[in-house]
């Protein structure tokens, strides 16, 4: 493996940074199991997608392993109880988010003993891809890079697209985070076998692994478990490391020098990709029957005791795995700032309350004083051009800045606003220090806001409209129906006799004419019908007019 | 404990603008250094008049505007605007017409735009063209460098000057035009390059000390490409455009065309290659749109100097390309990943 380690050819992405990694602290301890909590607090809606029901009811008795709220859509995956418990209560409460609002979550007590619920023989061999892919539907196992995109949905979609590449990603790029690189170290084997499965699934010409080259260790480890248990067509590739490599429009390009076009997916241009942290859990998902219950999580930052990596049950409050890592710096609680996530794309908590979920790949604690000051005032932009020179979608941040704050959103779409993948590059160099991915954020929000706007006013005046030529075709009909019966009606009335008692027929016909004009030739007017009092006023005005005019 | 927070990323901002602005005035030190060394101390004068009145300016405009006065007083881009344009005026300005060129640079070229960011225009090259074009007698005699001319002012003789304290006459026989002016004059006599070269005025490559000035200013734009301060598609483009539209005309007429080395080392094309042009919020910002930007100006540069009615032309062709920036950046936007 080793040699085609050099021999892979890769290519460059536009922009990208080198960025302090700040991986060693976390590093310098083996992968811990973190200890069970008193309770755990689990989201309905951990991944992409709809939300699921609850599936138990407060008081009722939980098993590890138990699904305990699911979902008929295609689009998610069913939440399993991470330990043995007692349903405490079903309620809102804070969870990680980027929004900070709280959300719905089934509480737990947990008793400790950490029951498993009974699991199931399998004929390994037999499986069909299918049934590979219920497997790891039914297992709960959503993207662990982060999107936490529901793996069954992504499989099955794939499988409509020839896959010819299959991309395994262990580059993580962003800062401080290490989950990814100790999983490798830890769980080689079940990384190797997970891709394996992928691998029977789609039947793709090559397996390619990145890793990012200061993950050394990582390397070694996989590239051992593949000499040991090997894979077919796999290259295991280091590439450099240059943040943001692991997102996967930036791995595509890296490793086959394609892109994804613009609006499309990786299966359009034949590629799968998926993170290390979730071959991991397709493995334990069918081999062990095991739902992912658990992942690791990074504690990590200068505002933390003892960074390291803790295999944290799902549902686990942050506050537990702060304390699991000795603690704070600062004895001052309001001194920290908690990020979940990396540094670049990551997003503030709002208390440590919030439990781990699916996504949560890392906790970043800050110091407060080290965190950028970032006041309400920045400078203006200068147009440098060095958000450009960085930015891997290739954007121009100045002019999407320019018109973002101009709210010139029409505009703004034609700089490519939504290929922007918030990578938060442009905010770090920019030497005016404009935070320039929040003003994308929120010219993007408000941009969709408006499209849904748009999408209901066109629909409501869709509705509007039809009813207006509803009622216009009732009024026909009605004026239809009584014309009818006035000339039944009319039918049946004596006629306009003559002098000589006999009917005159054009007579009648002018006289029905004389009527319908006048029926028509009225118009209501203010002058009619006036009381003496108003005529003799009027009279008056008039007279005096004549005598102005005079 | 976190509304305070904006959102991601969370990391220390790796540039700022007052960074910036120091790289740019330390590019102007070898430059400067080499300026006061052939003409006098008279030019570090000139330069701290300008650069004391222009922040002046600058916090007086930004009371007027209720803005904060601090922040933008310490980003230095005042100081720089000055800086450069007391370089592109004569020495022997009197205080006057520093004050009425900075005036128009730092309210008009900069303020009435909306400050640092939103003027289209390079502000220092605003304020110089204005006095260019009101007052061409003071603006077109030069000092003889040293050591063409009898003597050089001294500190406290510019001082003077500066403040119309003596009587300028008395420095009239120093004076003459600059040697891009004595060539174009030249030129229009009908003399050939060598006949006008015999001039005590001109160097090894352009004039006398001018030489050597244009080469501090290419130390220094080296420093600023180094430090990564600016790209280099601008100053290379602006060199390259205006030396090849020299190199064809000079393989066509040789005894009546201005060398390219001369055009390269003469008057304001390495500062405003380096210095000038490069100023990023009147540049374009595309990278394929500052080669097309570069090369508008240097074709200016030389179309100006050779067929205009000025011996130099990098204000009006900077401030020229100025107004195409909007066009040219429109149509040089990079392909974005994934667009076919």
């Amino acid at each position: 493996m080793s040699t085609s380690l050099h021999r892979f050819k890769l290519h460059d992405f536009h922009g990208g940074m080198q960025l302090e990694g700040h991986k060693a602290a976390s590093l310098t301890q083996a992968l811990q199991r973190a200890s069970l909590p008193d309770q755990l607090f689990l989201p309905l809606r951990q991944h992409i997608g709809e939300a699921n029901r609850p599936l138990v009811e407060c008081g009722q008795r939980v098993l590890r392993g138990q699904v305990i709220a699911d979902s008929l859509s295609p689009i998610s995956a069913p939440i399993h109880a991470s330990s043995s418990g007692t349903v405490r209560d079903i309620a809102m409460y804070p969870i990680p988010h980027p929004s900070g609002k709280p959300d719905h979550c089934i509480i737990i007590d947990l008793d400790g003993k950490d029951e498993a619920i009974q699991q199931q023989e399998r004929n390994l061999d037999k499986l069909t891809a299918p049934e590979l892919i219920d497997l790891i539907g039914r297992a709960g196992v959503v993207g662990l890079g982060g999107a936490a995109f529901p793996t069954s949905a992504k499989l099955s979609r794939a499988r409509n697209y020839g896959i010819q590449t299959l991309i395994i990603n262990g580059a993580e790029c962003e800062p401080y985070i290490t989950c990814d690189d100790i999983l490798m170290q830890t769980y080689s084997d079940e990384m190797i076998k997970g891709a394996g499965y992928l691998q029977r699934i789609f039947n793709p010409t090559k397996i390619l692994i990145a890793i990012e080259d200061d993950k050394p260790r990582a390397i070694e480890a996989i590239s051992h478990a593949l000499a040991t248990g090997p894979l077919e067509n796999t290259i295991l590739v280091a590439i450099p490391t240059l943040y943001p490599s692991g997102g996967e429009k930036q791995l595509v390009k890296r490793l086959t020098g394609k892109e994804i076009p613009q609006g499309q997916l990786a299966f359009d241009i034949g590629i799968l990709s998926h993170n290390v942290g979730t071959c991991v859990a397709i493995t334990r998902a069918i081999e062990l029957d095991e739902a992912l219950i658990s992942r690791i999580v990074t504690v990590s930052g200068n505002g933390i005791r003892h960074p390291g990596n803790w295999e944290t049950r799902l549902g686990t409050p942050v506050d537990h795995l702060i304390k699991l890592a000795g603690g704070y710096q600062l004895d001052r609680h309001d001194s920290q700032h908690l990020v979940m996530g990396g540094p670049m794309m990551g997003f503030s908590l709002p208390s440590g309350r919030v439990p781990i979920v699916k996504a949560s790949n890392n906790i970043l604690v800050m110091q407060q004083q080290t965190t950028p000051p970032r006041p309400g005032y920045h400078d203006e932009c200068i147009r440098c051009g060095k958000c450009a020179e960085v930015c891997p979608a290739h954007l121009l941040p100045q002019q999407l800045y320019w018109q973002a704050r101009a709210q010139a959103y029409e505009h703004i779409e034609k700089y490519n606003l939504f290929d922007c993948i918030e990578c938060g590059c442009c905010s770090v160099v920019c030497p005016s220090q404009i935070p320039l991915v929040q003003y994308y954020r929120a010219a993007k929000s408000e941009i969709r806001a408006a499209k849904q706007a748009q999408f209901k006013s066109d629909r409501s005046r869709a509705r509007f409209e039809f009813r207006q030529k509803r009622l216009l075709l009732k009024k026909q009909l009605d004026e239809e129906r009584r014309r009818i019966k006035r000339e039944a009606l009319q039918k049946k009335r004596p006629q306009v006799e003559a002098a000589d008692g006999t009917i005159d027929p054009v007579q009648a016909a002018l006289e029905r004419v004389k009527a319908k004009k006048q029926a028509l030739d009225i118009k209501p007017q203010n002058t009619t019908n006036l009381t003496a009092e108003q005529q003799l006023k009027i009279e008056q005005t008039d007279a005096r007019r004549e005598a102005v005019r005079q | 404990m976190t509304s305070a927070f904006v959102s991601s990323p969370y990391v220390a901002p790796s540039n700022s603008l007052r960074r910036l602005m120091i790289n740019v005035i330390i590019g102007l030190v070898p430059g400067t250094i080499a300026y006061a060394w052939f003409f006098g101390p008279g030019i570090l004068i000139n330069i701290a008049f300008a650069v004391i009145l222009a922040v002046a300016i600058e916090a007086a405009v930004l009371r007027l505007r209720n803005k904060p006065i601090k922040p933008h007083i310490t980003d230095f881009s005042a100081v720089v605007a000055a800086w450069l344009f007391a370089l592109c005026l004569p020495m022997q300005s009197p205080w006057w017409l520093i004050a009425v060129g900075i005036g128009f640079t730092m309210i008009v070229g900069k303020h009435l735009y909306g400050g640092l960011g939103f003027n289209p225009f390079n502000p220092a090259m605003v304020g110089y063209v204005v006095l260019l074009i009101s007052f061409p007698r003071e603006m077109t005699t030069w000092y003889l460098p040293v050591d063409v001319g009898d003597e050089v002012l001294g500190l406290s003789d510019s001082i003077a000057y500066l403040f119309g304290l003596v009587d300028p006459q008395r420095w009239d026989g120093l004076s003459s035009a600059t040697p891009l002016d004595q060539f174009k004059t030249g030129l229009g006599q009908n003399l050939t390059v060598s006949e006008i070269r015999q001039s005590p005025l001109f160097g090894n490559i352009g004039g006398v000390g001018w030489e050597w000035i244009a080469g501090g200013w290419l130390v220094g734009g080296l420093w600023l490409l180094i430090t990564r301060t600016i790209r280099w598609q601008i100053p290379v483009a602006v060199l390259a455009s205006m030396s090849a539209l020299a190199i064809i005309f000079y393989l066509i007429a040789p005894e009546t065309t201005v060398p390219p080395l001369f055009h390269l080392f003469s008057g304001g094309i390495m500062i405003g290659a380096f210095f000038i042009a490069t100023d990023p919020v009147t540049a374009a910002t595309t990278d394929r749109g500052r080669i097309y930007y570069g090369i508008l100006i240097g074709f200016l540069v030389y179309v100006i100097r050779t067929w205009g009615g000025y011996p130099d032309g990098v204000a009006f062709a900077v401030l020229l390309a100025n107004m195409s920036v909007p066009l040219i950046d429109y149509y040089t936007q990079p392909r974005v990943y994934g667009d076919e």
